[in-house]
């Protein structure tokens, strides 16, 4: 699904550059469940970033799906991102105005599906993330839990082959953050990939495997224990 | 075009900051209003003065004598003289562009002194000695009897035709002045016609409705003016320019009197055509003016949306930043800020045009409700198609002023727009 190969990114900031990701190779499989791990500067968000297309890499190369994402433009990343990829914030990054129904059913708005159509399945995926009777809500309207559930499902709604989510949890509580990573867990048993950028050891705990990042190369990769004991339900 | 979430998008964003969306459609409100209101006053100015040649024959021209400016052929300068019978045949007889010739006598013009005399009553009127042809340039409604005829003339006969005021200060209300005599500077004449002017604004000496018009000719014979001829109106030919006309008639009489070919003195005159192109020069001037003016305001209102809209934009771009996250392209962006800018100038330049044309509307009522003659404003109000143009101006500026900023936050990096605020 994701193969990297000898991935460099570095930043310029007028006559400074700064060496971000120093050589990456990685392989990520269809239907795994990872996360990426690593202190603050390491470069894990940056690599999330270069893998949503949402920013660019100086050399190596990026297959997407067997896709070679190099040099693309604007409108072809943001026709992959809509239709290959699901984002999940820290922030959540709902849009303030729209209720939760109008925010899930945004990238269908993107993909031009009439309206009728697309508040059904918005509906629908509300209904899997148990926030059916949230529908009319604004996001000022909805705890944090919800609001993550909310930007889940609208990640889910344009059927994406992967999930990127960038600290899902880092602005939860413990017993939410444990909820959201189970649905993240459940999304990735019905065969999405699932990356998670975290840097909570239990969140990570809870992946197949840990790619810990460290000074812009993967210094480990871990493998966990498939016996995953249920959370707090 | 027509989804709700673009509206809503847009609708969310101009309602965010109310005041700085407000101070912003001001700008473009003003301008257009500006603009309206300008024109409107502009074309009811003009209306008002084109209105003054209204009826009145355009392609005609009046010509009198003055005193000569040059020495000639053994006269001295300075000398006065007139036009007599004989010019006017010899200009009929010699320029075959002249469609209507008109001499005129007009004696006592300025004496001030009561000529009229009906019964107990007394007046001071002007008093024309006209040829049918008159009535052809500077034409009247008929309100009794008839007009000054070719027989009248032929027959030297003693008959007035009166101007509606005359008949209202001469006569008692009701009663039927055709048929009645009045004295005029002693001498008897018979009402056989009362007129009222289709064109009150183009006086010779005193308001055409105080006015008396008698045969030329009975005029000539019964005050003893011999061939006297006082001045004449003239009008050209379809396809003939009355200016050049004009020049003809002049060259031709001063031969013909002794008068120096270069003394333009010795000539007063104008022409409703030369007048009427130095009115209609004007009023393009105004015109232009007008537009330069009003668009420049325009043009203030349309920067001030371009540069609210680079503000709306820097304050959103975090939402930029997720809409393309979750796969709105660029185009989609630029559609969408562009659309924003675009309903902000509409809708804000259409309430300045409504208010714009309510206001000449109400102008022109409160014009209408007093009724002044002599009017120096008349149907202020711009036409359709000012209003369609002024519109699609508005729509494509609206454009241009989004496109500045929807380039700049389509520029920006969908990363460093997310990580924004």
């Amino acid at each position: 699904m994701i193969k990297l190969n000898k991935l460099h990114k570095s930043y310029v900031t007028g006559h400074n550059s700064l060496h971000v990701l120093k050589g990456i190779s990685l392989e990520i499989n269809e239907g795994e469940l990872v996360s990426i791990m690593g202190a603050s500067g390491s470069g894990k968000s940056t690599l999330l970033n270069v893998l949503g297309i949402l920013d660019g890499y100086d050399s190596g190369e990026y297959h997407l799906n067997s896709m070679l994402i190099r040099d693309i433009n604007e409108t072809k990343a943001a026709y992959l991102r809509n239709r290959m990829i699901g984002f999940v914030f820290q922030s959540f990054n709902l849009i303030s105005f729209k209720n939760s129904l109008e925010n899930v059913a945004l990238p269908l708005y993107y993909q031009g599906v009439s309206r009728r159509k697309r508040n059904m399945l918005a509906m629908e995926y509300l209904d899997k993330v148990g926030l059916k009777d949230w529908w009319s809500h604004l996001p000022s309207e909805l705890s944090g839990g919800q609001k993550q559930r909310i930007a889940i499902a609208r990640a889910l709604i344009s059927n994406p082959k992967i999930i990127l989510a960038d600290e899902p949890t880092g602005a939860l509580d413990s017993v939410t953050s444990l909820e959201v990573m189970d649905m993240l867990r459940t999304i990735n048993q019905n065969g999405i990939t699932v990356i998670i950028v975290t840097h909570e050891h239990d969140i990570a705990a809870r992946t197949q495997r840990s790619i810990i990042l460290k000074d812009g190369i993967i210094e480990n990769i871990v493998y966990h224990n498939h016996k995953y004991q249920k959370a707090v339900s | 075009m027509f989804d709700r979430d673009r509206w809503q998008e847009i609708y969310s964003t101009l309602k965010s900051n109310k005041l700085r969306t407000f101070m912003t459609a001001f700008g473009v409100f003003w301008g257009i209003f500006m603009l309206i209101v300008m024109m409107g006053s502009g074309n009811g100015l003009s209306n008002a003065i084109f209105d003054g040649f209204q009826d009145f024959a355009t392609n005609s021209a009046f010509i009198w004598t003055r005193t000569t400016s040059m020495p000639y052929k053994g006269l001295p300068r300075g000398r006065r003289w007139l036009f007599d019978n004989d010019d006017m045949k010899a200009l009929k007889d010699n320029i075959p562009e002249i469609d209507l010739l008109a001499p005129r006598v007009q004696p006592w013009s300025g004496d001030g002194g009561n000529n009229v005399v009906r019964g107990i009553k007394t007046a001071s009127y002007t008093i024309y000695g006209d040829y049918p042809d008159f009535f052809r340039i500077d034409p009247v409604d008929m309100i009794a009897g008839r007009e000054i005829n070719d027989i009248d003339i032929a027959e030297n006969r003693k008959v007035a035709v009166i101007g509606n005021r005359v008949r209202d200060e001469m006569f008692k209300p009701g009663e039927d002045p055709i048929g009645e005599y009045l004295r005029i500077k002693g001498v008897y004449f018979q009402v056989v016609g009362v007129f009222e002017p289709k064109n009150k604004n183009m006086n010779f000496g005193g308001e055409k409705d105080q006015t008396i018009i008698l045969p030329f000719t009975s005029l000539q014979i019964a005050y003893n003016l011999g061939d006297q001829v006082h001045y004449f109106a003239v009008t050209a030919k379809k396809g003939h320019s009355v200016a050049k006309l004009e020049e003809s008639c002049k060259q031709l009489i001063a031969e013909r009197n002794k008068i120096h070919p270069d003394d333009k003195q010795a000539f007063g005159g104008f022409n409703l055509d030369t007048e009427f192109r130095k009115m209609s020069g004007l009023f393009t001037g105004i015109r232009i003016l007008i537009w330069i003016v009003g668009t420049g305001t325009l043009l203030a209102g349309v920067i001030g949306v371009s540069n609210i809209m680079l503000i709306v934009i820097k304050e959103r771009t975090k939402e930029i930043g997720i809409q393309r996250s979750i796969g709105a392209t660029p185009w989609r962006i630029i559609n969408q800020i562009i659309s924003e800018s675009v309903v902000l100038t509409a809708v804000s330049g259409m309430f300045g045009m409504a208010i714009g044309v309510f206001l000449l509307e109400l102008i022109n009522r409160q014009i209408q409700n007093s009724s002044s003659e002599a009017e120096m404003f008349k149907n202020p109000g711009v036409d359709f198609n000012v209003g369609v143009t002024a519109l699609i101006i508005l729509i494509i500026a609206g454009i241009f002023a989004g496109f500045i900023p929807a380039y700049k936050a389509v520029k920006v990096k969908p990363v460093e727009a997310l990580r924004a605020d």
